[in-house]
């Protein structure tokens, strides 16, 4: 039972800087690092020191909680430098890579694999924290069964890369990776397309999964709106999903036994002359993208992922394990005189008080400011104008700042993750930091349920 | 620009942490945002913002009363010179009504900026900006004539027990313009709901400045009052200084709803109240402020001022949007139903968003309790 979402809220931000739909070529990168911090909740234990020789595909550190979920090395070479940070906690293993990529030998699969062959297959190579469940939005636990599994193949998020453009022509590379993941659920595997265009035919011919369409603005692109509407999440519920580009890993893994993570990534932003997307391995250094660009100013900001809920890194930082994007932006650390008064036509604000309304198809280069102060609540109606969900936000909010878990899982709190909050966040007049609020929330509720 | 940047600069150090004004940070900080938005960047969560903040919202609200207040003034000064029996000139009329209202903005906004400013001062705590409407409502809903001592006791008042006694902007339960007026209305009646107080020196002058609704109070009908519909809709009639004019409130009305600060809901969902319990009393008619049509009752006293720009503040309304309308019809049907029976005092929009005030957290209640209902069968299914 395909399903058809029409979703009237939400809000397209119209950032300059989306990506040409080119590939630049780019001499691969020789800097890796893999993060312990793009997992959230995750407490890493090391299997390497510096100095040690790896292949793509060793294992790097391990989840002390659950030792069968593993982190691999995406590349081949040598681990230069573990970073830690304040109590020693490890925030970094950094690798310099080989000339050429040395993998591990992991088994094949065929179709008529087992799901515990799957899943064991999964664990060993280090792939399975590509998929990640909801609530809580953090790596699947493997014991679970999930009732579904979700794929969103598009991406409403600003700049977000084009899954079209990435996946063309790979229709049997996709298939092959659904067909492995319809194994581990007893439910259905929903592929979700853009209503908004005409999806290529990677997903919308892609076979034994249920295709849904839902149309809108972002955040429609996110599966947690997505699941909302399809298949909601109660108390007890578990919800695996996955990205595009993730369900193609899983297959290069089992048809050719390699933990390959070489992905597209797209090069975005209103500061980058020439936005387009480039071939690279997850947990590259951005360097080798900006050396092939040209930047605007010197005073940047570069975020791993999109502008509302990506990790902000440095000019040589490393791409995040999940990212396929990365957004180059102004930092906004500028007074501005009367800027509260002044009729700006170049401020973007959902509101009407700034009469860039006028022109809505206008692209802006929003910076890093604040645009103001944090304030206790005194606009409301505004989250509710964003959030595609039956879902109270302020109350919902309110309820985690209040640390009141009766509350926040009547309200919702299992069906929201932080990143479907991030317009709220962006929208919100009195500044609050919504994502890490809602984080937290989850957070409590999590060590309290378990 | 580069003067107020020295000027601040300068004077920075001392306000800032082992400085000697170190206690008065947040009112130099006040100062600063004032004329600066600050530099201020985002760190976690979303990098980029949007380009509102409390203090354009606010600053939306004060453009949306410029209409009610130049037409205010200019009434103020038509109304004197019409009872005095004087011809006068409409910048005349205006210059006079313009001289009479500003001490009256002056003291509102001095008295309750500085009661702002203490509190934020011994909070520690940032100055908000929910003073900038208030400080202006507060006049515009007073009567021309009001002692500026009384003024000043009943800002204290607003700010002081309305508001910062519940922790500050955003936590109060009752509207503080409103609270303002309830308290001059209480402690001091003869300047609220007395005939004399509405056109400037009625009192001393012997001249009648009775309202229209005080004139139908009493017994007159409607259509032998000494206005028609159109002096009711353009506002050339006695009455509050800001609240006269139905063609200026709709223009405020306009400039909230479109850029999206006021709530359409509450406005919308208070005019349908007050027509259906005025088009109820229409039927039973059993005196004259029935009898008056529902029409009427819409654009005369405060009703109008009252659901654009007292029942639509977010913090003391309901918060809910399906809340939102059971609020303002409840409004508009206890604003006609207090108008109709209160015997001391022919108006009912204050009284009826002060008590809908109390009531907005119970609705929003139910809302939600809806919504978790929805919610747990969808599990139970």
């Amino acid at each position: 039972m395909s399903k058809d979402i029409r979703l009237k809220k939400g809000l397209n931000i119209n950032l300059k800087g989306e990506a040409d739909k080119v590939y630049a070529s780019i001499p691969q990168s020789d800097l890796f690092s893999l993060k312990p911090t793009d997992f959230h909740g995750l407490t890493p234990k090391l299997t390497v020191k510096a100095g040690d020789k790896v292949k793509a595909g060793s294992c790097l550190f391990f989840d002390k909680y659950n030792d069968r979920v593993r982190f691999s090395s995406p590349v081949s070479g040598e681990v230069t430098d573990i970073v830690r940070g304040a109590k020693r906690r490890i925030l970094e293993v950094k690798l310099k890579a080989d000339a050429e990529t040395k993998y591990e030998s992991f088994s094949t699969l065929d179709a008529g694999a087992s799901r515990e062959q799957i899943i064991e297959g999964l664990l060993e190579s280090g792939v399975w924290p590509f998929i990640r469940q909801k609530p809580f939005d953090i790596i699947a636990n493997p014991i679970d069964t999930p009732k579904a599994i979700f794929i969103s193949t598009f991406n409403t998020a600003p700049l977000a890369p084009d899954n079209d453009f990435v996946l063309h022509g790979l229709d049997s590379e996709f298939q092959t990776g659904v067909n492995f993941l319809k194994k581990l659920t007893d439910g259905v595997v929903h592929l979700n397309v853009d209503g908004n265009t005409n999806p290529s035919k990677v997903f919308t011919s892609c076979k034994g999964v249920q295709i849904n369409k839902v149309s809108g603005m972002h955040p429609a692109g996110n599966v947690g709106v997505q699941i909302h509407h399809i298949d909601p999440i109660n108390k007890g519920d578990v919800v695996w999903y996955l990205y595009p580009q993730d369900v193609l890993t899983i297959a290069r893994l089992f048809s050719e036994g390699k933990y390959d993570v070489s992905r597209i990534v797209a090069l975005t932003g209103p500061q980058v002359e020439k936005p387009r997307y480039y071939r690279t391995i997850a947990g590259a250094t951005i360097k080798n993208l900006l050396d092939e660009n040209t930047l605007i100013g010197d005073n940047n900001r570069f975020i791993s992922g999109d502008v509302l809920t990506g990790e902000k890194i440095e000019k040589d930082g490393n791409i995040g394990f999940y990212d396929s994007q990365v957004t180059v932006i102004e930092e906004g650390n500028k007074q501005e005189f009367l800027g509260w008064i002044a009729p700006n036509l170049d401020k973007f604000s959902l509101s009407k008080s700034y009469f860039s309304w006028l022109t809505p198809s206008k692209k802006y280069s929003l910076n890093t400011n604040y645009n103001g102060e944090g304030r206790a609540y005194v606009v409301t109606g505004q989250y509710e104008k964003v959030l595609p969900m039956d879902i109270y936000p302020m109350q919902l909010i309110k309820a985690c700042l209040i640390d009141d878990i009766d509350s926040m899982e009547q309200l919702g709190i299992y069906e929201i993750s932080p990143e479907d909050v991030a317009l709220c966040e962006f929208i919100c007049t009195s500044k609050m930091e919504v994502q890490s609020i809602i984080r937290k929330g989850l957070d409590l509720i999590k060590k309290e349920c378990s | 620009m580069k003067l107020f940047k020295n000027l601040l600069g300068s004077v920075k150090p001392h306000f800032e942490k082992g400085g000697k004004l170190e206690k008065l940070y947040p009112a130099y900080d006040a100062f600063e945002t004032f004329l600066f938005v600050p530099d201020h960047t985002t760190h976690k969560g979303a990098h980029v913002r949007d380009a509102i903040d409390l203090k354009r919202t606010m600053f939306m609200v004060i453009i949306a009363l410029v209409p009610c207040l130049l037409f205010g003034m200019w009434n103020v000064g038509y109304q004197y010179h019409l009872a005095i029996g004087e011809t006068a000139t409409l910048v005349e009329n205006f210059v006079f009504g313009f001289w009479k209202f500003l001490p009256l903005i002056i003291v509102s906004y001095v008295v309750g900026l500085a009661v702002e400013f203490a509190f934020a001062i011994y909070r520690g705590h940032s100055v908000n900006e929910g003073y900038l409407v208030t400080g202006l409502l507060i006049p515009l809903t007073m009567p021309i004539d009001v002692p500026l001592w009384m003024l000043a006791i009943s800002v204290i008042f607003a700010v002081v027990i309305g508001k910062e006694v519940f922790g500050g902007t955003g936590m109060n339960i009752l509207n503080p313009a409103l609270t303002a007026r309830a308290f001059l209305f209480f402690a001091y009646p003869i300047y609220m709901s007395g005939d004399k107080v509405w056109v400037y020196n009625a009192m001393v002058d012997g001249h009648s400045g009775s309202t229209i609704l005080g004139e139908l109070a009493a017994s007159t009908n409607w259509q032998s009052l000494s206005w028609n519909p159109f002096d009711m809709m353009t506002g050339i009639i006695p009455g509050s200084v800001g609240e006269t004019s139905f063609i200026a409130i709709m223009i405020g009305a306009v400039i909230l709803i479109a850029s999206g600060i006021g709530s359409w809901r509450i406005i919308l969902s208070t005019f349908v109240g007050g027509f259906v319990m005025a088009t109820l009393f229409n039927m039973w008619g059993a005196n004259e402020l029935m009898s008056t049509p529902a029409e009427i009752h819409l654009i005369i006293g405060s009703f109008a001022f009252g659901a654009v720009f007292m029942a639509t503040d977010p913090v003391t309304g309901s918060q809910t949007n399906k809340g939102k309308y059971i609020y303002g019809f409840l409004i508009g049907v206890f604003a006609i139903l207090i108008r109709v029976f209160n015997p001391a005092y022919p108006e009912g929009m204050m009284l009826a968003i002060l008590l809908m005030n109390i009531f907005a957290p119970l609705v929003d209640h139910y809302v939600i309790q809806g919504n978790i209902k929805r919610r747990l069968k969808r599990a139970n299914a």
